[in-house]
């Protein structure tokens, strides 16, 4: 990694989410000497684990006006920012025979009130527009929706940050905090790969842990309560829907319906859990068997289509201060100062909000560092694009060839700008790893050199491979056969190969049937009985 | 299925990405720029539903052979989807070339009208260059020669009258080559029909049956004229008619492709139309019908299985009533496409690649001494010829040469 750890940093910023890789970014545009540490990979937590819906806000504005504000001032930012990890679907909130007409107007009043574009639409119009949605539908009120992928937000924000001059430690966990006084100083970390220790000092430390967060903040002597939400998702083999759907309704269970890149998602539940399950959570039975229920109200093509995953996140809801019952829960951004609140200079907390407003979390915060540090300087994130998004898929379209192969479009799409630097010169580095996610050997190459790649894990967050229908199947062997090389070591090649197979199969156990589970039987015959790859357990 | 399920296939769901059938695929094998239908097809759909954008021209080396589909274990139409993505996401216009190859009706009615002066003009060497040139018709190619006589024609005036003594009937649907090139591949059939008991009736209406359409992304065309036959069809089937064919590919077109590329429905009288061979084969399978052979009817024979015949699984039908032949030395060749694919095989485009498909085929051929073909498929025929100087014939016209007319009308009883 060539981090000098023996240096002083202007900034620490604990984890490698959204809030994370965003509030680094904001603090090394802003000149701070910045380090980014990360116990996991990028995206670990509930950055990877949503919807990745960008949100118009319409779905808060009835109960939350701050914070469908936010979110649609938001909308209209990373548009411009991130164009590459956006697709602006619009999205639409249909009524259903069994929702009340009447809450449509409500809905409407209250989105204008926000700032967000409304237009209500014949349900033979919504039709038209989303065949996919229920053909039952009596009303539907069309808004600026759209999808989001927050693995290729979270890596352009860790590349700008890069790009900045910051550091990032990925799989390095503060194990604790290193203090002067009451001041704290720096943190200790642990290495997760090779379980060394070592040390990082930095004048102000910035917990963006998100649920962990709360561990983190109790670490340096600070009570910041949360409340841990469990929310389930399925995600469908293929697009279903091209537009955003949403019951017009207040917000229940499973009534958003996303299209992401090739493949749909229905979500989520809601449930609280103990703080102790956070790292281990499972989707269960009742949990699929809602979301499909609820989802084919939303579109009755779910009924029949592959499911290929279920996975679930946890919410980092904070209860505002003296509010031990949970009852009074912010989902609004919460910046803490715990020099002000709990007299610990140099330790600051970003936590609360969503997805969508990752990049006002980062600004608040790094204002106050930059307060904090005495220095003057503006945010500019809202302004300046993320590389990847420093021009438009129009042109990136234009400048190429033809003839460009699917691999290539693909690419593009998930890499913006930046997948010119994707080899395409040789059909090998054209021919395709990942055929249900056209990734190829170039791309693949790409990602090891210049995102940092290490494993298949950060392989599939970063390019896709592995998240299509064969979840592995005819991938995952090429794509560790690259990382073999790149790594020069086959043995370790082999247990990752083993861990990733792994983890694509502990998605897929809670829909195992139908297809996903003839194709899960192939990929087991494929790897234990062609391959003669052992599980990992028992090595 | 009900019929939301039926409008969109979503059969590329099924997918287990065994790449089976990129194996079978005869373009995959020779052409590097095709990706092969596992990719053109299931994968390449997922990402054709995100965006039209991922439609990908290669997708036209496609030969629409199906084998792909005779092959998947997960039973997904893989054929389907890539025709129908060619139809539904291809920006090109069909050229002046496809429309002409395509509209067989038109161009037979034209060409059979002036045919010596079409067939000798056709055959000469600086026409050929001219229409490679101009129209992207390989010159290696010669069109099938038309005939002076359409085969409808002949029949109106020759044969007609004496069928209505037949009190069983069966409906003939002959197909473009049998009316504007090869009158006597019908004449064969009607000679088969009657030695065995059965009066030949023509359709109401006859029109290609589209594949050439189809497969040139003339979908609206193709859809008139499958709803014209389908309503002869079912004029005939009402009138306790079974509607059989000389082709391979016609019947595979109105069986299959009507419902699943034109959303044409058939079901009502699908397994009414069928070829000519496995209408006889079942008669005399069954008993029902006896066969008698000419005694001197010596001949090596040797069978090519059309990929449709491969697709309709009916080979067993036409090699069977040929192994039957006692003068017959039957000889099975590998179930390979020959590369031709209708008019796919006379674009200059894919001449090459077409030849190339076929030339384990011709080698096979070439190497097994055989007296003649046969094949139940037209356009293998002329590929065929082309590609190995062996003449090819459909098993219904070895039939008819074979046959003990006499005898055969004899053991059945027929006193017409």
């Amino acid at each position: 990694m060539g981090v000098k750890l023996n240096n002083h940093y202007d900034v620490i910023v604990i984890g490698g989410g959204i809030t994370g890789a965003g509030t680094a970014r904001d603090c090394a545009m802003r000149g701070l000497k910045t380090l980014l540490v990360e116990r996991s990979d990028l995206t670990n937590g509930a950055t990877g684990r949503n919807h990745g819906l960008l949100h118009s806000g319409a779905r808060y504005a009835v109960t939350d006006q701050g914070s469908a504000t936010e979110c649609v001032q938001e909308n209209m930012i990373l548009r411009k920012i991130a164009r590459h990890c956006v697709e602006q679907t619009d999205g639409l909130f249909i009524t259903l025979p069994e929702d009340d007409l009447s809450f449509q107007s409500t809905f409407i009043d209250a989105c204008t009130r926000a700032g967000i574009r409304t237009e209500a639409i014949d349900p033979k119009e919504a039709l038209r527009l989303e065949p996919s949605v229920n053909p039952q539908l009596t009303g539907a009120v069309r808004v600026p929706d759209g999808s989001v992928d927050p693995f290729r937000l979270t890596t352009a924000n860790a590349l700008d940050a890069r790009m900045h001059g910051a550091d990032i430690l990925t799989y390095h966990e503060v194990i604790g905090f290193i203090k002067d006084g009451k001041r704290v100083v720096g943190v200790k970390l642990r290495n997760n790969q090779t379980k060394s220790e070592l040390e990082a000092y930095a004048s102000i430390t910035v917990n963006a842990g998100g649920i962990w967060g709360h561990r983190i903040a109790e670490m340096a002597g600070a009570v910041v309560n949360m409340f841990p939400a469990k929310g389930a998702l399925l995600i469908f083999g293929h697009r279903v829907n091209n537009m955003v759907v949403n019951r017009c309704r207040k917000p229940a269970d499973a009534d958003i319906l996303v299209p992401g890149d090739t493949i749909s998602l229905i979500g989520t539940t809601s449930s609280r859990v103990p703080y102790d399950e956070i790292d281990d959570m499972q989707v269960t039975p009742d949990e699929v068997n809602l979301l499909l229920r609820e989802g084919q109200k939303l579109a009755p093509s779910l009924a029949y289509t592959r499911i290929l995953r279920a996975y679930s996140g946890v919410r980092p809801l904070v209860a505002a201060d003296n509010d031990v019952s949970g009852r009074n829960i912010s989902r609004g951004i919460v910046c803490l100062d715990h020099e002000t609140r709990d007299d610990i200079p140099g330790f600051i907390t970003i936590t609360g909000g969503k997805l969508m407003t990752y990049r006002l979390m980062a600004e608040q915060a790094t204002d106050l560092v930059c307060q904090k540090l005495n220095i003057d300087k503006r945010c500019h994130t809202a302004e300046i694009c993320l590389p990847g998004s420093t021009y438009d898929e129009e042109q990136v379209g234009d400048k190429q060839k033809p003839r460009t192969t699917i691999g290539m479009r693909a690419a593009a799409g998930r890499h913006g700008s930046m997948s010119s630097k994707i080899s395409a010169e040789s059909r090998y580095d054209r021919s395709l790893v990942c055929e249900c996610e056209a990734v190829s050997i170039g791309e693949v190459d790409y990602a090891i050199k210049e995102l940092r790649v290490q494993n298949l894990i950060n392989l599939r967050r970063r390019t896709r491979v592995g998240m299509g229908t064969c979840q592995g199947e005819l991938c995952a062997c090429r794509a560790a056969g690259l990382l073999g090389k790149a790594n020069g070591c086959v043995e370790r090649a082999q247990t990752d190969l083993a861990d990733f197979l792994n983890e694509r199969w502990r998605g897929m156990y809670p829909v195992a049937w139908g297809d996903s589970l003839c194709e899960t039987q192939f990929t087991s015959w494929v790897y234990e009985g062609v391959c003669g790859l052992d599980a990992p357990s028992q090595k | 299925m009900n019929n939301e399920q039926n409008k969109y296939d979503k059969s590329f769901e099924q997918c287990v990405k065994c790449t089976i059938c990129t194996v079978y695929c005869p373009v995959a094998a020779v052409n590097a720029e095709y990706p092969g239908p596992k990719q053109a097809g299931p994968d390449g759909e997922r990402y054709r539903l995100k965006n039209r954008s991922f439609y990908d021209d290669s997708l036209d080396y496609c030969l629409n052979c199906k084998r792909c589909e005779v092959a998947c274990p997960s039973n997904v139409k893989i054929g389907d989807i890539i025709l129908s993505a060619r139809l539904k996401y291809s920006r090109k216009q069909p050229k002046l070339r496809d429309k002409m190859l395509a509209n067989t009706d038109f161009m037979g009615s034209l060409a059979t009208t002036f045919a010596p002066l079409v067939n000798s003009t056709l055959r000469l060497e600086p026409v050929k260059r001219i229409m490679d040139k101009t129209l992207a018709i390989d010159h290696h190619r010669t069109f099938p020669a038309y005939s002076g006589q359409k085969f409808e024609s002949w029949f109106r005036k020759t044969a007609r009258k004496q069928q209505t003594a037949y009190d069983r009937c069966v409906s003939y649907f002959h197909g473009c080559y049998v009316n504007y090139n090869y009158p006597k591949q019908g004449q064969d059939f009607v000679k088969v029909m009657n030695a065995i008991g059965y009066g030949v009736q023509l359709l109401e209406k006859e029109r290609c049956c589209g594949v050439a359409l189809i497969s040139n992304r003339m979908e609206a065309q193709a859809r008139k004229q499958a709803e014209i036959n389908m309503a002869s069809i079912r004029a005939a089937v009402q009138a306790d008619m079974p509607v059989l064919t000389t082709s391979s590919t016609c019947t595979f077109t109105m069986r299959d492709e009507y419902p699943h590329i034109l959303q044409v429905d058939n079901a009502d009288v699908r397994e009414k139309i069928m070829l000519a061979t496995k209408f006889i084969f079942e008669l005399v399978d069954s008993g029902k019908v006896k066969l008698a052979f000419r005694e001197d009817y010596r001949k090596r024979i040797a069978y090519h299985t059309p990929c449709h015949m491969e697709k309709l699984g009916w080979s067993i039908y036409s090699t069977s009533l040929l192994r039957m032949i006692p003068g017959v030395d039957f000889v099975m060749l590998d179930s390979q496409c020959c590369g031709i694919a209708g008019t796919y095989g006379f674009k200059s485009e894919n001449y090459a690649y077409s030849q190339k498909i076929g030339e384990p085929l011709f080698n096979q051929i070439k190497s097994t001494e055989v007296d003649m073909v046969a094949t139940d498929c037209e356009t293998c025929k002329w590929q065929i010829e082309m590609s190995t100087g062996v003449v090819v014939e459909n098993p219904i016209s070895i039939l008819a040469d074979a046959l003990d007319v006499e005898q055969t009308r004899k053991l059945n009883n027929i006193n017409i």
